[in-house]
Formats: structure tokens, C-alpha cells, sequence
């Protein structure tokens, strides 16, 4: 049931993925994104970690992806911009090399990672009723990581004035 | 997913936990069976008539004009950012107002400073978005009319930064 | 419910980091109330934060290692060390900034907000050896570094140097992400601590996850300090930068970078054997091939970023020594990041005198006749360019001295005459800088304004203290290891 609910979701993200990859219309390629953004949320409530999938579709789904749309309304107001290029040898032989680099890699990966055993360091522990609800992230996020949690919000400001520093601020 | 099987699982208590979801599962079904038959009861009955005016971009609006690889106003990617900056801010919050009431006075007394320190740099950069009137749509409203040189060609001898007076 | 307790906070260890955020935020309150004004104020202000920071750190220094904050701060000698080098170099900034800002026209006030939080970022990132700290320094330090990159808007190069920095420092973040992710799976914790326990208990794939862990953070690292071959970024944007941005990058980002890199080394060295080979031949790629590439420029800007890349080399070399012989400290280390920050930013400091009417001159030729136009700054030029040879009088040569009796005495003899040899290539560019600014007539006359009081104390401060510190070099070293 469990591999059954995870294969589906997992499987449709995965489609949704390559819908942003390869559909030729902007358009297209951002709502596939939405679709996947979406599936990702319904994982993560399959894992009960309610509180992710929510942020998940608030923050991806909601916030981002409006900049997202909005920017390419802006861009494609002359009909259909083409997204596919033009065939070339080099792209043949980029990709090429790209697989087998990635193969390369893959196999170096995986070997040792193949004899990883699932992660015993936590044994299951019984999941309270709350787990995944904002509440112990909550406690978690003000004590133990409060320090992070802080420098974070200097981050944040730090982000706001650098981006009105570069986009507003203008030489008259 | 398939290692994490945890205890709620096991104990067979997965369909309480998805009995929970009904309703968003059915929501999210209703729209999506609204939005298929919406689309495809107008592909069925509605007439077809093609034309290039009507393939535009925009049906009833202006006429694009203009190739679409030009500048435009970095305005809107502003507001944008900014948005999603506070909107993080946020959420970050979310999971405190949801446990202060319930915790401990200890925990109270500590996290509400937290939660000052946070919201001052949330606060400050506020004002600093208002004051530089970053999310002014209409800038000739807000502006001084000598800020609006930069509208009208200028020659470069007449650049001169912001912030400084000589 | 489980109500996990609350951290104790040690004032004390987070008082310099939260006294330079908050004298940022004052600057930024002070251009909020008046956006027409001049700088001046905001300077102060910056300058007042920096001491008040200073003295924070000083009262504290040497108080043992303390953690506080959640096991999150980590107040120890290295990192309090890195801190006033860190604060040092800021002040040189805020001191040579304001004419250069005014002279390319972009004095905003908000520059100065940015560096203060862009130090609180380094600081962060080398008194933590939480790996979720190391990087959250890491983002505040680099996205402040992104927009002071580009603060030149009208220009296309500082554009391009922030865009590129701006891409490339985020896929190195991804890398640094994704090896700490490995790391927190084969541990169960973001510190560092954890590491040589579980490596000496762990199985043989925990082995693997945590040496896959570490590659990929001594990539987001090596990219961040700028060795080869991650440091395609570092010339194109230690040129387009505006010049004083680039004095503070090129010195800031390496402090914080190198006391991350040197508590990652710590933890990891029980696995030594693993990794010695590929970060050796980076150590030689990067002195070799910073040094080599450095020959052929004509702008001082790139020769200053390439000199830099293979600085970056010679104090891999001493982290390798720690690695293999840990009773090797970070004194050295600690010691030649003091001198090369002076130096380089001192060698800046000279370089944004040349920034006039709004152009940025950076040619080899454009330091010709320097000597006549402002003798003082062409002194200081040729100290700061004979201490990174490594002549005897100046810092730079103990430091070299210092990084190669670790590296002989931790059997890494190969790697100490690389180290030699690189020294020796560097000279003739260097010396060609020298030479530029003293022999060399200049073709037509070039403008020059006047330097300021500021930037003049700047490097003259710089110049005694490249001199001082080699003077006192055993106080210095015992304050250091105190």
C-alpha cells in the first residue's frame, strides 16, 4: 500500500518534471512545474510531515510560481516563443559525453553507496500524534536552532536590501 | 518512504491518517473533474473558427507589437522577490504563534525575544522597502520630479548618483 | 509533547556577531531617514560598530572553548582569531570606500550596511563547527558579496562580475549542501563533532557517505576560496568588482573559508589517507597554476586575483600539514591569513586610488609614474608587493617561513618546495607591479586625484602593520595560541 501510494506520486512528480523539460510552450513548462510542486506536497503528507507539504504549496506553488507565470506572460506576449534549438553535431556529442560522465560518476556512486544499509542511527520511534504539525517544529526551530533560525532573519534582510539595492536604487 | 515505515503504519492506523485527507482529495477531484469538463464540453460543442487573430497572444487587448527580446521595466521582478522574501519571513511564524500559547513560561520568555530580534530586522526592512518606494507601481506619483530625469534621455555628463549631493 | 529545553545563550560569544548585525541595521535606519545625505554619518557609524565589535571580541578572547546557543556557537581560539582578522580587514574597507564610491559615482549608504553584515557572515561561518552555521555564514557572507559586486550598476563589467559569482557561488553552494546532506545521514548530526566518532565506529558505508560528504563540501569550499580548478570566477570578478568590494573579498571570504575548511580537515583527518593524494595535487595545481597564469596578465586587478588563488595553495598546504601531523596548530595559518589580508588589501587600498571620473583604471601601465603622483601609496605598493614574494623584512615572508617548516616537519616535503618554487615564479610579477609603479614613465598624463585621508591611512596602516607583525612575530604568535 505504502510502496504502491509512493510509486504513484513519485512516478507522476517524475512525469511532471520531465513535462517541464520538454514541452515546448513556457506556459506548459511552468504548469507542469505547479503539477510537480503539487505532487511533492502530497509526498510529503504521505510522510506525515503535514507542515512541509503545506509550506511546500504556499511558498513553491503559491509564490514562486506567480513570479514564475508572470514573467513569462510578460515575455511571451509575441505568441509562441520557440523553445527548441536547432540540431547540431555538438549537442550529439555533448550529450554523449554527458552520459558517459555520468556514468562514470553513477557507477563510482553507486557501488559504495550500493551496500549502505537503511539508517539505523534512529531506531522508529513511535510518531506522536502531533508529529509533522507546526507545534514541534515550532519548539525545535526557537530552541535548538535559534541561533540559525536568527541569522536566517538577517538573511532575509540582507536579500531585501540587495534586491532593491540592485533593481531600484538607480544612477539618476 | 519505504524505509521510514513508521509505527502508525504498521499499527494499521493508515486509513485514519488518509481519512483525514478525504476532504482535500475529493476537493482536488471535484476541481479537476470541473476543469476537464469545462475544457473539453467547449472543445466538443463550440465552434472552431482559426483565425491569426484570434491564436494572438492576447484575443481582446492591445495587439502585441515588438519583438518580446526587449527591455522591460524590472519593476514587477521586484515585487515579486520581495513578495516571496516576506512571505518566508512569514511562515517562519507559523509554527511559533501555533505552539506559544501551550509551551512553557521559560519557553515564552526566551522565544519572545527571538521573535523580536526577528521581527525587527522584518520591520526595519519594511520601512526600508516604503522609503525607497521599491513597490511603487507609478513612480511619477511618488517621485520627486527631479528624480524623474532618468524618464526623458539624458546626457551621461548629467548622471550623478543618488546619495550624493556635491 | 516533548518540550525540548531552552538554550542557554552565552552573551559573550555571540556579542561581536550581534553588535556588528545591529550597528548594520543602525546604518541602514540612518539612510532610511535620510536617503539624500551624505555617507559620513553611516560611516561613523560603521566604524563605531566595528571598534564596539572589537572590543567584544577582545574582552572575551582567550576565555577556552565554549559552546552556547544550542551547541550552535562555537567560541574557541581559531574562530576569535578569525573574527578580529575579519574585523580588521572591514575597517580598512569602511576607511578607503567612501572617496572611491564617490569618485565612481555609486555612493550608496547602503554599502556600508551590507559590509558590516557581510563580516557578521564570515564571523559566523568560522565560530561554528555546526556544518548548518558553516553554511548559513556562508549564504550571508556571499549573497552580501553578490550585490556589493554588482553595486556598480552602469557598468557592465561589475554587473558581469556579480552575475557570474553570483551563478557559480550558487552551484557551489548546491555542491556544500549536498555533501552536507551525505554527512548528516551518516552521523545523524549537523556538527562536525560527531565525525571522528562515527568514523571510528562506523561501518564501512558510513565510511562511504561520510568521504562522499566530504569531497563534495571541500568543493563548495575550494570554490569559495578559490583553488584550482574551482576558481575559473575569481579573476573576472575580482576585476569587475568595484575595487574596494574586491579588498574585502578577496580577504574576508578566505579567513571565514579557511577556519571552515580547517575544522573540516580537523574532524575528517582519521581518514587521511583517503583524500591526502587529490588535495595534495590540488594544493600543486593551485599554487602552480595561480602563480603561471598570474605571469601573463596586463591588468593588476587579475594578477591580484591570480596571486590570491595561489595564496589560497600555500595555506592548503599548511591545512594538509595539520591533517597529517595534528600537533601542528592553526597558528600559522591564523598568522599568514593576518599578513596576506594586510597585504592584499593594503595592495587594493593603493589600486582604488586609481578609480577616476567614474572609469575604473587598473592597467599596468595606468600605475606608471605613481612614485611622482603620490610617492606615499608607491612606497606602500612595493612593501605590500615584496611582502607577497616573501622577502625577509615583511610578514609575508614568516609566513611563508612558518607554512614550510609545518609542511617539512609533517613530511610533506614535496608540497614545501612547490611551495618554494611558486614563490619564486611569483616574484617577477610581482616585482613587475613594483617596477610599474616606480621606473616606468607614463605615456601621457594620467589623472590622478589626491588621496584622501582615509584611504591614506589605510594603507599606511597596512604598511606598519605588514612590517609590525613581522617585528613582533613571537607575541603574536603566543597571543594567538593563548
Amino acid at each position: 500500500m505504502n510502496l504502491l501510494v509512493f510509486a504513484v506520486l513519485a512516478s507522476a512528480a517524475v512525469l511532471a518534471a520531465l513535462g517541464v523539460i520538454l514541452s515546448k510552450s513556457a506556459i506548459r513548462s511552468a504548469l507542469s512545474l505547479v503539477l510537480n510542486f503539487m505532487l511533492l506536497a502530497i509526498l510529503y503528507f504521505t510522510l506525515h510531515s503535514e507542515t512541509l507539504g503545506v509550506l511546500q504549496v504556499v511558498v513553491y506553488t503559491g509564490a514562486i510560481m506567480v513570479l514564475f507565470l508572470f514573467v513569462i506572460m510578460l515575455l511571451s506576449t509575441q505568441g509562441n516563443i520557440n523553445l527548441t534549438e536547432s540540431r547540431d553535431v555538438k549537442k550529439i556529442v555533448g550529450g554523449l559525453a554527458g552520459i558517459s560522465l555520468a556514468a562514470l560518476i553513477g557507477v563510482q556512486i553507486y557501488l559504495p553507496l550500493a551496500s549502505v544499509p537503511a539508517p539505523q542511527f534512529h531506531a522508529p520511534q513511535p510518531i506522536g500524534p502531533s508529529y509533522g504539525a507546526p507545534e514541534p517544529l515550532g519548539l525545535a526551530l526557537f530552541t535548538r536552532y535559534g541561533y540559525p533560525f536568527e541569522t536566517v532573519s538577517l538573511l532575509l534582510m540582507i536579500g531585501i536590501v540587495g534586491s532593491i539595492m540592485l533593481a531600484k536604487r538607480r544612477v539618476r | 518512504m519505504i524505509v521510514g515505515k513508521t509505527l502508525r503504519e504498521e499499527q494499521g492506523m493508515m486509513p485514519k491518517v488518509f481519512g483525514q485527507y478525504v476532504g482535500i482529495l475529493a476537493m482536488l477531484l471535484i476541481a479537476v473533474i470541473i476543469g476537464a469538463v469545462m475544457v473539453t464540453g467547449s472543445w466538443l460543442f463550440g465552434p472552431k473558427k482559426v483565425s491569426s487573430y484570434k491564436n494572438a497572444a492576447y484575443e481582446c487587448g492591445v495587439e502585441p507589437v515588438g519583438n518580446a527580446r526587449e527591455r522591460f521595466p524590472i519593476k514587477f521582478y521586484l515585487v515579486g522577490i520581495l513578495f516571496i522574501l516576506f512571505d518566508i519571513e512569514v511562515i517562519f511564524l507559523w509554527s511559533w504563534i501555533s505552539i506559544f500559547k501551550h509551551a512553557t513560561p521559560a519557553f515564552q520568555k526566551f522565544t519572545f525575544f527571538e521573535f523580536i530580534t526577528y521581527m525587527s530586522t522584518w520591520i526595519i526592512s519594511y520601512l526600508y522597502v516604503i522609503r525607497v518606494g521599491a513597490i511603487d507601481w507609478d513612480e511619477t506619483v511618488s517621485l520627486d520630479s527631479s528624480k524623474l530625469t532618468h524618464m526623458s534621455p539624458i546626457q551621461e555628463s548629467e548622471l550623478e548618483p543618488i546619495g550624493v549631493t556635491n | 509533547m516533548y518540550y525540548p529545553p531552552v538554550p542557554t545563550v552565552d552573551p559573550l560569544a555571540l556579542g561581536p556577531v550581534g553588535i556588528l548585525s545591529l550597528f548594520g541595521v543602525l546604518g541602514l535606519v540612518v539612510e532610511l531617514l535620510r536617503p539624500k545625505g551624505k555617507n559620513g554619518t553611516i560611516m561613523l557609524i560603521s566604524l563605531v560598530g566595528l571598534a564596539a565589535s572589537a572590543i567584544a571580541l577582545i574582552s572575551d578572547f582567550g576565555a577556552g572553548t565554549v559552546r552556547s546557543f544550542g551547541q550552535m556557537e562555537l567560541h574557541d581560539h581559531l574562530g576569535s582569531i578569525s573574527e578580529l582578522i575579519l574585523l580588521v580587514v572591514a575597517t580598512i574597507t569602511v576607511l578607503i570606500s567612501e572617496p572611491y564610491l564617490k569618485e565612481k559615482k555609486i555612493a550608496f549608504g547602503e554599502f556600508y550596511p551590507l559590509l558590516l553584515w557581510s563580516t557578521a557572515g564570515a564571523m559566523i561561518m568560522s565560530t561554528s563547527s555546526n556544518l548548518l552555521m558553516i553554511f548559513l555564514g556562508l549564504e550571508v557572507l556571499s549573497i552580501s558579496l553578490y550585490v556589493l559586486c554588482g553595486i556598480s550598476r552602469s557598468e557592465e563589467k561589475s554587473e558581469e562580475s556579480a552575475a557570474k559569482y553570483f551563478l557559480l557561488g550558487a552551484f557551489s553552494s548546491g555542491f556544500l549542501l549536498y555533501g552536507i546532506a551525505l554527512i548528516f545521514g551518516a552521523t545523524g548530526h549537523f556538527d562536525l563533532l560527531s565525525v571522528t566518532s562515527v568514523w571510528a565506529n562506523g561501518s564501512a558505508s558510513s565510511h562511504n557517505l561520510l568521504l562522499g560528504g566530504f569531497g563534495l563540501i571541500v568543493v563548495g569550499l575550494c570554490f569559495k576560496t578559490g583553488m584550482i580548478p574551482f576558481h575559473q570566477w575569481t579573476p573576472d570578478v575580482y576585476q569587475g568588482a568595484p575595487t574596494n568590494v574586491t579588498a574585502f573579498m578577496s580577504a574576508a571570504a578566505k579567513v571565514a573559508a579557511f577556519a571552515a575548511f580547517w575544522r573540516l580537515i580537523s574532524a575528517f583527518a582519521p581518514s587521511l589517507q583517503y583524500w591526502l593524494a587529490p588535495l595534495s595535487a590540488i594544493a600543486v595545481l593551485t599554487i602552480l597554476g595561480g602563480n603561471l597564469l598570474a605571469l601573463v596578465q596586463t591588468d593588476v586587478k587579475r594578477i591580484l586575483a591570480y596571486s590570491s588563488i595561489s595564496h589560497a595553495g600555500y595555506i592548503l598546504v599548511d591545512l594538509l600539514a595539520h591533517a597529517k601531523d595534528p600537533s601542528i596548530n592553526y597558528v600559522s595559518m591564523e598568522f599568514y591569513l593576518l599578513s596576506y589580508a594586510l597585504m592584499t588589501v593594503g595592495a587594493f587600498a593603493v589600486l582604488s586610488l586609481l578609480a577616476a571620473r567614474g572609469k575604473e583604471v587598473t592597467k599596468l601601465s595606468d600605475l606608471n609614474g605613481l612614485w611622482k603622483r603620490n610617492p606615499i601609496a608607491a612606497v606602500a605598493l612595493v612593501a605590500f608587493m615584496m611582502s607577497l614574494v616573501g622577502l625577509p623584512p615583511f610578514a609575508g615572508f614568516f609566513g611563508k617561513v612558518l607554512i614550510f617548516s609545518d609542511a617539512v616537519k609533517a613530511g610533506l616535503v614535496p608540497l614545501a618546495a612547490v611551495l618554494a618554487v611558486g614563490s619564486v615564479i611569483s616574484a617577477a610579477y610581482y616585482l613587475a607591479i613594483a617596477k610599474a609603479a616606480f621606473v616606468d614613465e607614463p605615456n601621457e598624463s594620467p589623472v590622478q586625484r589626491p588621496a584622501t585621508l582615509g584611504p591614506q591611512t589605510a594603507f599606511v596602516l597596512c604598511m606598519i602593520g605588514v612590517i609590525a607583525i613581522s617585528v613582533f612575530i613571537s607575541p603574536i604568535q603566543s597571543f594567538f595560541q593563548r
